[in-house]
């Protein structure tokens, strides 16, 4: 009883940390930086599964979240982090909204899932209830990135954030989908960011730059 | 087939009439090498639908009624038709156009094939016009009334970008097209009302739904909107005057003549027979008055001003159709207030009105196409003197022009007479709102009856007095047979309906009894048969055929004083007020002859002038004085352009909105979300 009190204590930090690091990920100048949070953001999802696979009795969860640390946490960021360096493009983070503003609409919308989630948790009776209003957050959050930043490659990983977000929500929400679609999907990620790269490399020879705003400008120009 | 067994009479006969047009539509693509074959072909059949909807009509009105469901349409919709009083009156309305316009098009599309033109065009969409019509008419289910009346606007769309090389006739084409169009969209919400109200599609079903208050105001509204900006209500009637002077002139006497009648119709049957009388508000009537009144007026005051024949005819369309607005109005507010006879006086003389414009509307739009037959233009100031090279169009068109300005012994007189009466008949009323309305609305009318007197004065005057302005006007040639035929047989019915009120009434009775269950039988004779007694004899009573004969007395003896043996009489031509030798320049003008009343009316005109003088070196010396006035019509300033170009903002900022980048569609997809989770967790 004690260690469910403790474990259920774990995925509620674990949660927050999941949070703070959405706000990271909206935070950072640098773009490498950015990878690191997204690398660690994987680590936390990776953690939490395994957390939540001790107080289910949910055995696939283990192995769900092995392929979440080695798919998200090191993989994703590492194939983000060749095409950075082959395309040098570790400048700084553009964004089309400022810092302040952007963290200010990224409060506001915490509060909004907060709102939204507290009918669904009440109703629920699972180990992880209280993290829905968190994971709906962080899918927010990860939407906010991609709304709010110029470069192609920020936006992909606004879009890797959602993905993380959607999976935490479906853990904490229902403790894991179905063996066969978590592998589906992690597959999809996966080709997802192998084509990613493929067009970040189409569109740099094709307009010569990532920034979205050029691109359209140039394409209107044709 | 048991259409053909159907015993109906009146059935079977306004079936061939739609089937003649339909041979016609069918038959004209296949005679496209031989013109002159097609050009009979097309007319006489429509002639012959003509001959045989008159023929229904009076076959209908005297009682014979009957119903069909016809073999086509969807399969669990099939189309029903039936003709009953209110439908054989209209059927009998489009035939006594249909059949004369017919006729007259064998001549007057004569110069389009010598001109080497196409009938291609025409010769479709002249006899599907006519069959949308007929078949609006006939319709007993929503679903039928649709298919027709868009197979009406469409056809009649093609008719107006008939010359569709000049860019003016395309533009009054679209606007044409997008007013048919919010009509028949404000109809089809009007049917969707009643439909919801009764579950079904088909007249029959819709009578006896039930309706509360509210959704009959809303089927009123929408069928009033709808219905009236095809008839050309002030203010939805931008569309007529652009529309109908582009028109072929046999084509814009139907379009004229019978189309907006056939919106007529589509408002009786939906408010009088769909809603019915019973379902009536005291206010529905006010704001047919106050529609009507204005139409009337506002019609006849634009029509003043114009100097372009056609253009000037569809104002007094407008004018026309206003004037049976306030019968319909009239009949509408003594229906809601429970005097069922006067309602039906008031029906009685909105439907004779309606009758009568299609005649006398018919002749002058066909005399309007002689005119522009023998002269080539359109333009009044350039014509003049015509009565010398064309007597018998002049004294056709004289005829309708006397009928239109509502003046013994022609029928036009006899309907505003029945109106007016009609209206002196207020006291009857408790309330007092429409009681101090009607008087008011009784006057306007009277006035636009005087100013349409006068502008008809300045029509014939114009046109046909005076000397010829133009080269083109003095060779004009009088025109064929067959064009004073078919102008022959409308003027002889306006004579007919206006000396035989007493005939004819009797015959469209049957619609009111149909419509609110009241004769007006037993009280239009009540005397001789010679007198004509809207209510009893005490209160006002008509004699045409006396008129007539006192009238014919008086001619003769002025002519007989004047034409006396050795009585030297003294000719000078017309508007030279006595001066022997003018030159045609200095003649009154068709802008001279309304200058009065534009100066009255300046306020309603906002009349723009240009006075452009050349002078000689000498400042004082005036070399030439070019003087135009332009009348805009205030309702397109004033109400279309503000909505046009507020469509075309809003148009702009939402195409803005489709040309933002991949950042903006991401937001607008992310605030739909927040959104709609927002109002889930309320």
């Amino acid at each position: 009883m004690n260690q469910l009190m403790f474990i259920q204590e774990a995925i509620s930090i674990a949660a927050s940390l999941m949070l703070l690091i959405s706000f990271a990920l909206l935070a950072q100048h640098r773009l490498l930086s950015v990878l690191h949070w997204f690398s660690a953001q994987g680590i936390v999802l990776a953690i939490t599964t395994l957390l939540v696979a001790l107080i289910s009795d949910h055995d696939e969860l283990y192995f769900s979240a092995a392929m979440t640390l080695l798919l998200k946490g090191a993989l994703l960021p590492w194939l983000l982090w060749r095409i950075i360096m082959k395309m040098h493009i570790h400048r700084e983070v553009e964004p089309m909204v400022n810092m302040p503003v952007t963290m200010m609409i990224a409060l506001g919308l915490v509060l909004v899932s907060f709102h939204i989630a507290l009918p669904i948790e009440a109703i629920s009776d699972l180990a992880t209830h209280n993290t829905l209003a968190i994971a709906t957050a962080t899918v927010f959050l990860g939407m906010l990135m991609m709304i709010t930043r110029k470069k192609a490659v920020t936006q992909v990983i606004g879009f890797l954030s959602i993905e993380n977000a959607l999976f935490f929500t479906a853990i904490g929400a229902t403790h894991g989908m179905p063996m066969i679609v978590e592998i589906g999907v992690a597959f999809d990620v996966l080709i997802a960011a192998i084509i990613f790269g493929l067009f970040f490399t189409q569109m740099r020879s094709t307009f010569d730059s990532l920034d979205i705003e050029e691109i359209e400008a140039k394409a209107k120009r044709r | 087939m048991h259409l053909l067994a159907s015993t109906s009479c009146s059935l079977q006969l306004a079936l061939a009439a739609m089937f003649s047009v339909l041979l016609a539509a069918l038959l004209s693509p296949c005679l496209g090498k031989r013109s002159d074959l097609q050009r009979l072909a097309i007319s006489l059949l429509i002639a012959l639908s003509g001959a045989l909807a008159i023929a229904a009509g009076i076959s209908g009105l005297l009682g014979d009624t009957a119903a069909a469901t016809l073999p086509i349409g969807l399969p669990w919709l099939p189309m029903h038709i039936h003709i009953d009083a209110l439908a054989a009156f209209f059927m009998l309305t489009i035939g006594v156009l249909l059949m004369p316009v017919g006729i007259y098009s064998v001549g007057y599309m004569k110069s389009f094939t010598a001109n080497g033109q196409s009938l291609a065009q025409l010769g479709i969409f002249l006899p599907l016009f006519a069959l949308g019509m007929e078949g609006v008419v006939m319709a007993d289910d929503a679903y039928a009334f649709m298919v027709f009346w868009e197979l009406m606007s469409v056809s009649s769309y093609f008719l107006v970008t008939w010359e569709h090389a000049h860019e003016q006739n395309r533009r009054a084409g679209f606007l044409y097209l997008l007013m048919a169009h919010l009509a028949g969209l404000l109809i089809l919400g009007s049917f969707a009302v009643l439909y919801a109200a009764s579950g079904s599609f088909t007249f029959a079903g819709m009578r006896g739904g039930e309706l509360s208050a509210g959704m009959a105001t809303a089927a009123f509204l929408l069928a009033a909107f709808g219905f009236g900006m095809k008839a050309g209500v002030v203010p939805l009637h931008a569309w007529l005057p652009e529309a109908h002077p582009v028109a072929p002139s046999n084509a814009s006497a139907l379009m004229s003549g019978i189309m907006l009648k056939v919106a007529i119709f589509g408002f009786i049957r939906v408010t009088w027979d769909l809603v019915g009388s019973d379902a009536f508000i005291w206010w529905w009537g006010g704001l047919l008055l106050a529609a009507g009144s204005s139409s009337a007026l506002g019609g006849v005051l634009m029509a003043l001003q114009q100097h372009d024949l056609k253009r000037l005819l569809a104002y007094h369309s407008v004018e026309n159709i206003g004037i049976i607005l306030i019968g319909l109005g009239l009949a509408m507010i003594f229906a809601a207030a429970g005097h069922p006879l006067i309602a039906a006086l008031g029906l009685i003389a909105a439907l004779y009105h309606t009758i009568n414009h299609a005649l006398f509307k018919g002749l002058l739009f066909m005399g309007a196409g002689a005119v522009l037959h023998a002269t080539g233009s359109r333009d009044m100031e350039s014509m003049g003197g015509l009565i010398r090279h064309m007597p018998i169009t002049a004294a056709l068109f004289l005829v309708a022009s006397i009928s239109i300005a509502a003046l013994p012994p022609f029928n036009g007189f006899v309907s505003e007479w029945l109106t007016f009466q009609t209206a002196l008949l207020t006291p009857e009323l408790d309330n007092t709102l429409l009681a101090a309305l009607i008087p008011f609305s009784a006057s306007m009318l009277a006035l636009a009856g005087a100013l349409a007197a006068a502008c008809f004065v300045k029509v014939f005057g114009i046109v046909f007095q005076g000397n010829a302005r133009s080269k083109a006007a003095e060779q004009a040639h009088e025109v064929d047979r067959w064009m004073q035929i078919g102008m022959a047989i409308p003027a002889l019915f306006c004579l007919l309906l206006g000396v035989l009120p007493t005939l004819f009434i009797p015959l469209i009775d049957s619609v009111p009894q149909l419509l609110i269950h009241h004769s007006l039988a037993a009280s239009v004779q009540a005397g001789h048969w010679l007198w004509l007694t809207p209510i009893s004899a005490e209160r006002a009573a008509y004699a045409a055929p006396l008129l007539i004969t006192g009238l014919l007395l008086v001619g003769g003896l002025l002519y007989w004083r004047l034409h006396r043996r050795n009585n030297r009489i003294l000719r000078g031509s017309v508007w030279s007020c006595g001066h022997p030798h003018l030159n045609p320049r200095m003649q009154y003008t068709a802008t001279s002859f309304s200058q009065p009343l534009r100066r009255i009316f300046s306020g309603i005109y906002q009349p723009d002038k240009h006075l452009g003088n050349a002078y000689e070196d000498h400042p004082l010396i005036v070399r030439k004085i070019a003087y135009a006035v332009h009348v805009k019509d205030l309702a397109f300033d004033k109400l279309y352009r503000p909505i046009g170009t507020a469509t075309h903002h809003l148009a702009d900022r939402i195409a803005r909105e489709h040309g933002r980048g991949m950042h903006a569609y991401l937001a607008y997809i992310f605030i739909s979300i927040i959104a709609l989770l927002i109002w889930i967790a309320r």
